[in-house]
């Protein structure tokens, strides 16, 4: 008895979504709902064909391309931004109002003013992408960087080691469960801001193809488009995740909130 | 003088988080001979942590001096070696590497001398299988073992502990109390040793300073006559009960009203 509850374990979820698209199938068909309101999942499948394999690529690369893009933009803004908030209450004071104020702007509604700013082409959208995906990134390394037990600072003090050694031996490393949580929230959020600037303005992506396909109600298409969407945003965050496995495998288990 | 640290009416205020002054410490005078194991007891908030970071030059006194071989800190020093209370070590480095972290943190890098010396002391504490695991595959006790050979790693002549046993249960602590003691008569130093155990602070300590609380003061110190090396039949020595005893009715009736 003990495999069979092996097996259900270990396949139960697999059982679920198969379960799911053939309710959704069949519903499909039982109620003969119109493929413009609810696509059956075959119809989704179908519609794939209607443009090339080459075609799909193009836009999947060009999302991905402005996703991780603007992920490492926000990155590199978003850890000496965290640094110079913990190191000094003046700095803090001055920049987290910025940060806020920043974080509280809704990104669909910023985004046509930005690409009218900035014109066409890969800088707004990797701006647009940043924008949205560096706040959880400076706040999550700032809470890490200042959730140094006192004892570990006071050790740094008492053997005299310089400000820089404190930060890049003892603080840095202590946030480096706060900063994987924050980028796995953050990749999936890049991929959410780059479909938004796609919305605003691009003639190639994934989210333009959705866009597309809904405006001339080639829906089952924008499901497909809409399915490779969350596979991707899916993948790019199990790879933060193997990457935190191999890279810090001390750090599993320990990310705030959990 | 001729004693390796100094209080001298030393008085230690905080600015407490509503504006209002806290006295920690109130004219506190202590003297520390070369060797000496001493022990600091009182209730909580009576200024114990306080004493050692003073001591660590991790705090400047408000007023009055702290005195380290006859120069007032003003600094922290290379001959001191603290324990905190919490065992304090950095969880992405192997055990190691945690005690030869001291010499990375202030130099920059560790030699083969110090590696060679944080195995030995890893065998010193009973664990040098040890060397390669992380801070979390230990139990609390091996975590706090580590925290004192790290501490122990350049050798200091000055050693502060606070409370440093207080997360162990009661066996692990005595066999740690020995342990210590064993490192302390291979190679003496001067220990100030903060506990809340008075069976703990006779064991081990020459003298023990019993302070009282708001605000913190020096109530009475008192010699432990018992003879060393001291064992496990130390702790049925009459001695050390009648002591023990003495102790508990002083501490407890210098509780504040
Ligand atoms: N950084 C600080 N800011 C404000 N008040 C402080 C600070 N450090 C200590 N105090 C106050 O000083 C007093 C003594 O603190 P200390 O930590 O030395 O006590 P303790 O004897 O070590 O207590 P315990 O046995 O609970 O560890 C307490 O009343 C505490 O509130
Ligand atoms: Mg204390």
């Amino acid at each position: 008895m003990g495999t069979l509850k092996h097996y259900a374990d270990r396949f139960a979820p697999l059982l679920a979504f198969v379960g799911v698209l053939l309710a959704w199938e069949a519903a499909c068909r039982l109620f003969a709902i119109p493929a413009f309101v609810l696509p059956a999942p075959s119809a989704v499948i179908a519609s794939t064909t209607e443009i090339g394999a080459g075609r799909w690529v193009q836009h999947l690369l060009a999302t991905v391309q402005i996703a991780l893009i603007g992920y490492l933009v926000a990155i590199l803004l978003a850890l000496p931004l965290a640094v110079m908030i913990t190191h000094s209450r003046l700095l803090s004071r001055t920049l987290l109002p910025w940060l806020i104020i920043i974080q509280s702007t809704p990104i669909v509604a910023i985004a046509p003013i930005i690409v009218v700013t900035l014109g066409a082409g890969m800088l707004p959208r990797v701006v647009i992408t940043t924008l949205i995906a560096f706040f959880p990134l400076v706040i999550a390394t700032a809470t890490g960087l200042a959730s140094v037990p006192d004892e570990l600072l006071e050790l740094s003090r008492s053997l005299r080691a310089s400000r820089s050694r404190e930060y890049w031996q003892i603080r840095m490393p202590y946030a480096v469960p706060h900063i994987f949580s924050a980028l796995k929230v953050a990749i999936t959020l890049a991929v959410i801001g780059a479909v938004v600037a796609e919305f605003v303005a691009a003639e190639v992506g994934l989210g333009y193809l959705i866009l597309f396909a809904t405006s001339t109600f080639k829906v089952p298409m924008a499901f497909a488009a809409l399915t490779l969407l969350v596979a991707c945003s899916l993948l790019l965050y199990g790879v933060i995740v193997l990457a935190q496995r191999l890279l810090c495998p001390w750090s599993l288990g320990k990310e705030a909130g959990q | 003088m001729g004693n390796v640290i100094d209080l001298t009416r030393v008085c230690q205020t905080f600015v407490s988080s509503d504006g209002s002054p806290v006295t920690a410490l109130q004219d506190v005078d202590l003297g520390l001979r070369k060797h000496e194991f001493v022990s600091l007891i009182g209730p909580s908030g009576c200024g114990k942590s306080t004493v050692l970071r003073l001591i660590a030059g991790l705090l400047k006194p408000t007023a009055g001096t702290v005195s380290i071989f006859d120069r007032p800190v003003t600094e922290p020093r290379d001959e001191i070696g603290v324990v905190f209370q919490k065992p304090t070590l950095l969880p992405w480095l192997n055990v190691l590497d945690n005690i030869t972290f001291p010499m990375r943190h202030k130099y920059g890098h560790v030699d083969a001398k110090d590696t060679e010396r944080a195995q030995a002391l890893l065998s010193t504490i009973g664990l040098a299988d040890f060397g390669r695991k992380r801070p979390g595959e230990l139990s609390g006790g091996m975590q706090q073992r580590v925290a004192i050979a790290r501490s122990l790693l350049h050798d200091p002549d000055i050693l502060l502990m606070d409370e440093p046993f207080s997360a162990l249960d009661a066996l692990t602590r005595d066999e740690m109390s020995f342990e210590l003691l064993r490192i302390w008569s291979e190679r003496p130093k001067t220990v100030v040793f903060v506990t809340h155990s008075i069976q703990e602070a006779i064991l081990l300590s020459d003298r023990i300073v019993v302070m009282s609380a708001r605000p913190g003061r020096v109530a009475e110190i008192i010699d432990v006559p018992l003879p060393r090396p001291r064992s496990l039949a130390t702790l049925s020595d009459p001695v050390f009960t009648a002591l023990a005893n003495d102790i508990r009715v002083k501490v407890f009736t210098r509780k504040p009203e």
